[in-house]
């Protein structure tokens, strides 16, 4: 058995599922902001900005930026275990995703919910 | 026909190159690989290669043909030919001895790690341990690997970590003791796959089961013992 631990859940079935959760999450989110741009083709900012004003539509969002950093943290941490071999640079690069991540997370939280 | 052979020797080359041979086939026969480079070898008795059944049995003979791993005992040239032009290289991603034989210790340091042999704590009965006809099913698809290697060097996943992931061929024989009814060391088996690597390294492009040169499908396997992990850990 391999040990990784810079893996997001330490073990591939948790990560894969992650993966795979997430994948969904950000499916749905595209297929209904297209949809929702495609019923409404005279969209206005007023209606616009309702939409993202709903708690419901919060959550949705954030869970999608939750799932963005997941979904993009288990397979950035996949391509650099594949690519990068020696230590230091993997090290360096991981650090840099992870670091880009949590600021995008925390920068999108505040615009989400307006803080 | 023009035949375009790796060629590496570590005592005389300081790097591999590509040797060009012209050779006259004869007429209304479709050979097979292995055959040209019998009659290749007969040119020239420096060119280095394994076979030994010649049918498709001992995956001795497994190679990379203009492009594509199979094994060259049961390879039509008029399949393998690219351009009017056979190209024969080793199996990709393992170290290379000699011209086209490579060094397999890596592929089978992973088949071992899968422990390939029946594990049961029951003591064994007088004659045999007995299988219904449903349960000896199961094992169809899986049991006939010849462990030729052409799926697991044709894995970029496989290229990139031949250290930590099993390797498509390794994993079809792993799910073919996690699916054989006799076997009794399920839970001690998933345990040693359910890391980021030794299975879920596989990303499902299937290069396994488009090269396999005995029809069996990798994937299929792969994806069972994701499913037994999923419903160990549920």
């Amino acid at each position: 058995m391999v040990t990784q631990i810079t893996s997001f859940g330490r073990s591939g079935l948790y990560d894969w599922m992650m993966q795979r959760m997430s994948a969904l999450v950000l499916s749905l989110y595209t297929v209904f902001i297209i949809g929702y741009l495609l019923l409404n083709p005279d969209l206005t900012y007023t209606q616009w900005n309702a939409l993202f004003e709903a708690t419901w539509m919060r959550v949705f969002s954030l869970m999608v930026l939750l799932s963005i950093g997941v979904h993009s943290w288990i397979g950035l941490w996949s391509i650099s275990t594949d690519y990068i071999k020696a230590t230091g640079p993997r090290f360096f690069f991981q650090s840099v995703c992870g670091l880009a991540m949590f600021v995008y997370i925390v920068w999108g939280v505040q615009v989400i919910w307006g803080l | 026909m023009l035949v375009s052979i790796y060629r590496y020797n570590p005592e005389k080359d300081d790097a591999p190159y590509m040797q060009d041979y012209q050779i006259e086939l004869p007429e209304g026969k479709d050979l097979m690989v292995l055959d040209v480079l019998n009659l290749l070898k007969a040119q020239d008795p420096s060119i280095s290669y394994r076979r030994s059944c010649r049918e498709g049995v001992c995956g001795s003979d497994g190679m990379n043909m203009s492009g594509k791993n199979g094994l060259a005992c049961i390879t039509p040239v008029s399949e393998a030919l690219k351009n009017g032009k056979l190209i024969l290289r080793p199996l990709p991603g393992l170290p290379v001895v000699r011209d086209l034989v490579i060094d397999m210790g890596q592929f089978y340091k992973q088949y071992e790690k899968i422990r390939p042999y029946l594990i049961n704590d029951a003591p064994a009965p007088a004659i045999e341990r007995l299988q219904s006809p449903e349960e000896r099913e199961k094992l169809d698809g899986l049991y006939e690997c010849i462990l030729c290697a052409c799926c697991s060097t044709a894995c970029p996943s496989f290229w990139w970590n031949p250290d930590k992931f099993v390797g498509p061929s390794g994993l079809l024989q792993a799910y073919r003791f996690l699916a054989d009814s006799r076997d009794t060391a399920t839970q001690e088996r998933l345990s040693g796959l359910d890391d980021p690597f030794s299975v879920f390294r596989c990303h499902g492009i299937m290069n396994c089961v488009n090269v396999c040169p005995k029809g069996l499908n990798p994937t299929k396997a792969i994806g069972n013992i994701r499913t037994m992990l999923l419903q160990r850990a549920t």
